[in-house]
């Protein structure tokens, strides 16, 4: 057995080539959608989380602590063939779309909450002092500050989030994953697999490096 | 233009703890009130009730030119009137020293940013930071640091100043900056309300002394009555030991 033409086929490679660009092109698209909802979900449960009415404040972690404890596919599959017997039927992709957008505002709620829960109280207390309104409290001086202590677990988040749009070739979501497993079958050789993995890992690995640079950076105490 | 406080019976329980045990307080307006006490006696519950950064009992009443100091439409109408400066100087750490200064005019009275800007410097030179004004907060000692939270206090034009220990945060070398401003300030019409430690400065600007002890108003009186000639035993130990130490 030679390694190459097994794993590295560079002839099956070309050949599943139009393929995986066209599943890694849905994966970021997938991808990128789930994290801007997640962002906006996020912020708003944070919001409500600490400052609503007590029933809204519990229900909301409610919220938190479920999604968070659900395992992704799980509640991607409940989605995609549950919801159908309550007459609600979503494609693959609004079905990924909306698991990974429920999961992320659930860990992007907590990362906000802890950014704001890391400014001093006299900052609120000045701008009180001064007369701002609690929603000008929140967007002139609590979420410039916060924003800079939660853009390294924000990223990472993010990078998860990427990672498991994978999840969706389950419901035969056209995905990067899904097209390199048919051309696997396709062409009776793993390679179109590895070709993904080497996708995926090209997209990340910078990801994973703006991490690192941005905790370091953000860690050292400078204003940015 | 005004600036009378007046308070009623002013109960605070922390939990169980009251730490406001009934206060009744009449402040002219243009009045310097210096407030002094041990620690824990209440001082800084007292003027955070005053702008309502501390909920009080329901029982008791502030009024600020006779505005009730309660939640809602009245409670901002009241904080744009009375500024407050904290011991920890509290600055906006992601703005500007200028920007600092004009965030409230912009965002509470809609000012532009230029008629903000210009008064922002003004206010800056006048309490001497002019040079500083594109620096960040951070780049400042804690006395300029300090003047510029004056300053900021003072672009709402307020009615009303509260200090809470505006020099307990600063090195020795920077005390007479920040008192100097704010001898400057006493006069102008503004009420001040001032808890300190420094006696020099209470009985040098002060139209009157408070003196406070386990959240009650103990003796009160002009500076050489109070800090001369103090008629209470507790009042005496506190002047002791803060003069012998
Ligand atoms: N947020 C708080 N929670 C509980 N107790 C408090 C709080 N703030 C102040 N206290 C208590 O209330 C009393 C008065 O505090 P304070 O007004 O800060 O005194 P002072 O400014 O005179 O030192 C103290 O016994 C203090 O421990
Ligand atoms: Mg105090």
């Amino acid at each position: 057995m030679d390694f190459f033409d097994t794993f590295l086929n560079l002839a099956v490679l070309q050949r599943s080539l139009p393929m995986l660009l066209q599943g890694l092109w849905l994966t970021l698209q997938l991808g990128a959608a789930s994290i801007v909802a997640g962002l906006i979900v996020g912020l708003i449960v944070a919001m409500l989380r600490m400052y609503a009415v007590a029933p809204v404040r519990i229900a909301m972690r409610m919220y938190i602590d479920v999604l968070r404890s659900i395992p992704l596919l799980v509640l991607l599959i409940v989605i995609y063939y549950a919801l159908p017997f309550l007459g609600l039927r979503l494609s693959s992709f609004a079905s990924a779309l909306a698991a990974l957008t429920l999961v992320s505002g659930a860990y992007t709620a907590e990362i906000f909450r802890a950014g704001i829960e890391a400014i001093p109280k006299g900052q609120f207390e000045a701008a009180s002092a001064l007369g701002l309104s609690p929603q000008r409290t929140m967007t002139d001086v609590v979420l410039p500050q916060a924003v800079r202590i939660v853009i390294p677990p924000l990223t990472n988040n993010s990078i998860n989030v990427v990672k498991d749009t994978a999840l969706a070739s389950v419901v035969a979501m056209p995905d990067l994953l899904k097209q390199a497993t048919q051309m696997q079958a396709l062409t009776a050789n793993p390679s179109p697999l590895i070709g993904a993995a080497i996708l995926y890992i090209a997209f990340l690995w910078p990801l994973v490096l703006l991490v690192s640079y941005l905790e370091r950076r953000f860690n050292s105490g400078r204003r940015v | 233009m005004s600036g009378t406080i007046s308070i009623r019976n002013l109960r605070k329980y922390y939990g169980a703890y009251e730490a406001l045990r009934g206060i009744d307080l009449e402040i002219e307006r243009g009045e310097v009130v210096c407030v002094i006490g041990p620690s824990g006696s209440g001082k800084s519950t007292l003027i955070r009730c005053i702008n309502r950064l501390e909920d009080f009992e329901a029982e008791s009443e502030i009024r600020v030119d006779g505005t009730p100091v309660i939640p809602g439409r009245s409670l901002a109408k009241v904080r744009a009137e009375v500024g407050m400066v904290f011991q920890g100087f509290n600055l906006f750490p992601h703005l500007s020293v200028r920007e600092n200064v004009m965030l409230a005019p912009r965002r509470v009275r809609g000012t532009t940013r230029a008629e903000a800007a210009v008064q922002a410097d003004r206010l800056l030179a006048r309490v001497g930071i002019t040079e500083q004004a594109d620096k960040y907060p951070e780049h400042l000692s804690g006395g300029q640091q300090q003047r510029v939270a004056i300053a900021r206090a003072l672009a709402m034009e307020p009615q009303v100043l509260l200090f809470d220990e505006p020099t307990s945060a600063l090195d020795p070398e920077m005390v007479g900056e920040v008192l100097d401003v704010m001898k400057s300030l006493a006069g102008t019409g503004v009420t001040m309300i001032v808890v300190t430690h420094e006696m020099g400065f209470a009985r040098q600007v002060a139209d009157r002394v408070i003196f406070m002890d386990a959240g009650e108003i103990i003796e009160t009186g002009s500076p050489e009555q109070v800090l001369g000639q103090p008629q209470e035993a507790r009042t005496r130990n506190f002047l002791s030991a803060v003069l012998n130490h």
